[in-house]
């Protein structure tokens, strides 16, 4: 799954250490989740998402469609 | 205005908590492994045939190691989702390898192909050791 955290997060001048103190997770999770290495779940989503003040979808964008 | 400073206060704790968490799981884990020495070498070198002290260091020793047990799980529970996640895969790999293994291990014993014995302690290595392969490995793959 692609998103825009590591745009997101620069535009706001926070470093990885910084967004992952507000997320409540490691800085190791929000360097994988910036390099599409491991998805959030959909807590964790909404939380990134309300911190942004954007919606899930404008962050992250899924790779497949349902037809 | 105060569930605000409440929540911010929350989130700064956090790696606090996740901290004392690693320090309370580690200090139980030392008490652990000095209570496993007093129960195995005090009947040696500390109170000789006396039964009850024995059984009293035993107790003792399954007591800390339900501590243990308890201060892994809160430190688990502190962990994010994707520590959470590299845990889980690794304490089903060394569970799978320490049961296969160990099983494959004393059939060998027990059909007298390997020389030595099995015992107990080789499958803690094990599991041990493939835990700690499968930890290191987990942080790899996500970093």
């Amino acid at each position: 799954m692609k998103n825009r955290l590591k745009v997101l997060r620069a535009e706001r001048d926070l470093t990885q250490a910084d967004l992952a103190t507000k997320l409540e997770v490691s800085r190791q999770t929000i360097n994988a989740i910036e390099t599409g290495k491991f998805d959030p779940s959909l807590p964790l989503a909404f939380k990134i998402a309300r911190l942004f003040e954007k919606s899930i979808e404008d962050i992250f964008q899924g790779e497949a469609t349902i037809q | 205005m105060n569930h605000a400073k409440a929540n911010k206060a929350d989130k700064g704790d956090w790696k606090a908590r996740s901290n004392s968490n690693i320090i309370r799981l580690a200090i139980w884990t030392v008490s652990w492994v000095a209570a496993i020495a007093l129960a195995r070498f005090g009947p040696d070198y500390i109170w000789g045939s006396n039964q009850l002290l024995t059984v009293g260091a035993i107790l003792l020793n399954l007591g800390i190691g339900l501590g243990l047990i308890v201060a892994n799980i809160q430190h688990l529970k502190t962990l994010d989702e994707m520590m959470q996640k590299i845990q889980l895969e690794a304490m089903g790999i060394s569970l799978g390898i320490g049961v296969i293994g160990g099983i494959g291990y004393a059939l060998l014993n027990a059909s007298n192909i390997i020389s030595i014995d099995a015992e107990i302690a080789h499958l803690v290595i094990l599991i041990a050791v493939s835990y700690l392969v499968a930890i290191f490995v987990g942080y790899r793959r996500y970093q």
